[in-house]
C-alpha cells in the first residue's frame, strides 16, 4: 500500500511544512531533498522547476545545463528520466512525498516527465498558472490544464493517487483581496475534480492582516466543503507571504512565524515557507531548512482556541457570490471560468494579462486590511473606498507593495531595542 | 525629480524577458516613466526576442527598457538585445536592462559587460532607479532627444 500525498498530509497530525526549493544541479537538488526530509519538522519535499521549463523553452534549459549556468530551478523535462529517478531514489518514499512546483500554463510535458520519474503530486491550475505567468491565452491554458489533469490521472503508477494543488490562493502574490483568492482556489479545485483528480489541495497566500487572513481561510474551508464533491479528499495549504518580502533577516523570520501561527489558528494542514533570502536571491539549502524548522517550532507552540471564531466581515459571502456567479455561467468549471473572465465577473487587480478585464483595483486601508477600491464588472458591492484610493502614482504603488516588508523590517528593529 | 527629466518626453517601450513572468516590476516601471511625462507601451511578461524585435519595429520607441528579476536576466537579456540589434532600423535606439539579473544575489560584472558589448547602453543589475534617472537625464541632454523633447513640450 502506498501512502498518497493527500493521505500523508491528512494523517500527519500536525502542520506539514514544505519548502519552495529548486536547483539545476542534480546533486544539490538531491541534497536539498535529503535535508528537507531530515529537518526537525514534519515535511514534504519539493522540486521547483526553472523558468525555461515553465515557459516550454527546453532548448534554453538544455543550453544552460550544458554551459554550467545555474538556473532558478530543476529542469525536469531536460534531464533524462533516469537521472530524476536516481535523484529521488531512497529519498522520496512513504514517509516523504515529493511535489513538483512549476508555474506553467501548458504543463503537459512536465506532467509526463514527473509521472515518468514516479511522482504523482504537482500544483497549478488553468487560471492561477496563466494570468500571473505570461502571455498564453486563458482559453489555451484551460484546455491544456484539462488535458494535463487527465494525463496526470492516467500516467501515475498503478496504485498511486494523483494529487493537485490549486495555486489560486496566490494571484500575483500581493494586492488581490482575500475573497477573490478564496473563490479562484475553490473553482480550480472543482475544475480538477471534473477532470479526474480527486485528491486536491486549496491554497491561500498570507496577505496583509492576520485577522483578515484567518477569516479568509475559514471561508475557504467552508466553501470547499460546500462545493467540492464528497468523494474528493482535500486539504488547505497556506503560503507564507508571497509579495515583496522584508529585507532584514529578523523581519523575514518574524513574517514566516506569523504565517505558521496563521496556518495553525485557521485549521490549515500544510504550510509552504519563505526564507530569509527571499528578498535577495534563490535561498540555499540551509536557509530552507532553517525556515522549515522555525515554522514547525512556531506551529507546535501555537494553540487553537476553537471557541474564538473571529469577526465575520463578509469574506465568505463575497467569495460565495463569486463562486455562484461563475458556476451559473456553465456547468463545466473551465468554460465557466473563461466566461467569467471575459465578462469581467472575475478580475485580478493590476494583472497585465489581456484576458483579464483590468477594471478592478485594491488598496490597503489604514488598519492594514486589503480592500477593493474598484470592483469593475464583478458581482460584488464592496464598501466605498476613500475617494483617492484608486489613483496610482509610482510612489503609492511602491508603498502598497512594500507595506508588509516595511511593517516587519520596522518591528524587528524595534524588537532589537527591547532589553 | 531632476528638473531636466521634466523635459524628456519619450516614446518608451517597456518589456519583460523571454522566461520571466514577473509583472509588478513592469507595472511599476510604466508608472515611473509615465510620471515623468513619457509615453509607455508595456509589452508585459515572457516576451521572446523575436516578438520584442517585431514590436519595436511596429512602435518605433525612442528608448527600450527591459526588466528581468527571475534570475535568468543575464542570459535572456543577451538574446533579446542581440535580436533587436540585428534590425538595422533598431541599431541606434537606446536600450537598457535592469532588475535582478542573476540567481546569486550579487552583480556579475563579466555578464553585465557582455550585455553592454551586445548592445545595451546601460545595465542596472542592482535595479538602481536613481542611476536610471541619471541615465534618462543624460539621454535628455543628447542633441537628438533634447530637440525632440522641446518640440513636444
Ligand atoms: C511577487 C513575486 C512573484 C510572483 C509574481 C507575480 C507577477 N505576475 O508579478 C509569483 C509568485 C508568480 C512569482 C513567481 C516566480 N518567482 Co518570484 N518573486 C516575487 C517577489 C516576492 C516580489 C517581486 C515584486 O513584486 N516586486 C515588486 C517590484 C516593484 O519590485 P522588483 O521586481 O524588485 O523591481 C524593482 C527593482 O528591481 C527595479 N527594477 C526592476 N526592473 C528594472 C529595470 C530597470 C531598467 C531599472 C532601472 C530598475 C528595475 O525597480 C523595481 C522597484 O524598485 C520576489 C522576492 C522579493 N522581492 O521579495 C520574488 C523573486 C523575484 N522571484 C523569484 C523567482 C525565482 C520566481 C520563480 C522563477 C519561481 C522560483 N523558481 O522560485 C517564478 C517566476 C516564473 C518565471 N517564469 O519567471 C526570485 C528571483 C531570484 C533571483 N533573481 O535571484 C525572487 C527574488 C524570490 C527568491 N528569493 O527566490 N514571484
Amino acid at each position: 500500500m502506498t501512502v498518497s500525498f493527500g493521505q500523508f498530509v491528512a494523517s500527519a497530525g500536525r502542520l506539514v511544512v514544505q519548502p519552495r526549493m529548486g536547483f539545476s544541479d542534480p546533486r544539490q537538488m538531491r541534497s536539498g531533498l535529503e535535508h528537507t526530509k531530515f529537518a526537525a519538522a514534519t515535511t514534504v519535499g519539493t522540486l521547483t522547476l526553472d523558468s525555461y521549463t515553465r515557459v516550454g523553452d527546453h532548448d534554453s534549459a538544455r543550453r544552460a545545463v550544458a554551459d554550467g549556468v545555474a538556473l532558478n530551478g530543476y529542469p525536469i523535462v531536460t534531464y533524462p528520466v533516469e537521472l530524476t529517478r536516481e535523484l529521488l531514489a531512497g529519498v522520496a518514499d512513504e514517509t516523504f512525498p515529493v511535489q513538483v512546483r512549476h508555474g506553467s500554463s501548458r504543463p503537459q510535458r512536465i506532467i509526463r516527465a514527473l509521472t515518468a520519474a514516479g511522482l504523482d503530486a504537482t500544483e497549478g491550475g488553468p487560471v492561477s498558472y496563466c494570468l500571473p505567468y505570461g502571455r498564453t491565452p486563458l482559453r489555451d491554458s484551460v484546455a491544456s490544464w484539462a488535458e494535463s489533469c487527465e494525463l496526470l490521472a492516467r500516467l501515475v503508477e498503478p496504485g498511486r493517487v494523483p494529487h493537485l494543488e490549486s495555486f489560486g490562493g496566490c494571484m500575483l502574490g500581493q494586492l488581490c483581496p482575500p475573497s477573490l483568492l478564496v473563490a479562484i482556489s475553490v473553482l480550480e479545485g472543482l475544475f480538477f475534480t471534473q477532470h479526474g483528480i480527486d485528491s486536491i489541495s486549496l491554497s491561500y497566500a498570507q496577505q496583509t492582516d492576520p485577522t483578515q487572513d484567518e477569516e479568509a481561510i475559514r471561508a475557504l474551508r467552508r466553501l470547499g466543503a460546500e462545493f467540492l464533491p464528497v468523494r474528493a479528499d482535500w486539504h488547505v495549504v497556506v503560503y507564507t507571504y508571497m509579495g515583496v518580502y522584508p529585507l532584514s533577516a529578523a523581519g523575514a523570520r518574524r513574517l514566516l512565524e506569523t504565517s505558521a501561527e496563521l496556518a495553525v489558528r485557521s485549521g490549515a494542514q500544510r504550510l509552504i515557507v519563505k526564507t530569509v533570502a527571499e528578498a535577495h536571491r534563490i535561498p540555499t539549502i540551509e536557509e530552507n531548512v532553517r525556515a522549515l524548522e522555525t515554522a514547525a517550532t512556531v506551529a507546535v507552540m501555537t494553540t487553537v482556541d476553537s471557541a474564538r471564531s473571529g469577526p465575520d466581515t463578509g469574506i465568505y459571502a463575497e467569495a460565495r457570490t463569486f463562486v455562484e456567479a461563475v458556476l451559473e455561467l456553465h456547468p463545466d468549471a473551465g468554460a465557466a471560468l473563461l466566461a467569467a473572465f471575459s465578462r469581467g465577473y472575475l478580475d485580478i487587480p493590476y494583472c497585465l494579462h489581456p484576458d483579464n478585464a483590468g477594471l478592478s483595483r485594491s488598496y490597503i486601508d489604514d488598519a492594514g486590511w486589503l480592500r477593493w477600491s474598484a470592483a469593475g464588472r464583478m458581482p460584488i458591492r464592496p464598501a466605498a473606498a476613500p475617494r483617492d484610493s484608486a489613483g496610482m502614482s509610482p510612489a503609492r504603488l511602491l508603498s502598497a507593495l512594500n507595506h508588509v516588508a516595511r511593517k516587519f523590517d520596522h518591528s524587528s528593529q524595534e524588537a532589537r531595542c527591547i532589553p | 525629480m531632476n528638473p531636466i527629466l521634466e523635459n524628456v518626453r519619450l516614446n518608451v517601450l517597456v518589456s519583460g524577458t523571454a522566461s520571466d513572468s514577473h509583472t509588478w516590476n513592469l507595472v511599476y516601471l510604466q508608472l515611473f516613466l509615465e510620471a515623468m511625462g513619457n509615453r509607455v507601451v508595456n509589452l508585459g511578461p515572457c516576451v521572446p526576442p523575436q516578438l520584442l524585435a517585431g514590436r519595436c519595429l511596429e512602435h518605433r520607441p525612442e528608448l527600450i527598457v527591459l526588466s528581468s528579476v527571475n534570475g535568468h536576466g543575464y542570459q535572456d537579456g543577451l538574446r533579446a538585445i542581440t535580436r533587436v540589434r540585428q534590425e538595422p532600423e533598431l541599431a541606434g535606439v537606446p536600450a537598457v536592462i535592469g532588475g535582478m539579473l542573476g540567481v546569486a544575489g550579487e552583480r556579475d560584472a563579466a555578464s553585465a559587460a557582455r550585455l553592454c558589448e551586445a548592445g545595451f547602453d546601460a545595465v542596472f543589475d542592482d535595479g538602481n532607479l536613481e542611476a536610471f534617472e541619471r541615465f534618462l537625464a543624460r539621454l535628455a541632454g543628447t542633441p537628438a532627444i533634447a530637440s525632440h523633447g522641446r518640440a513636444e513640450s
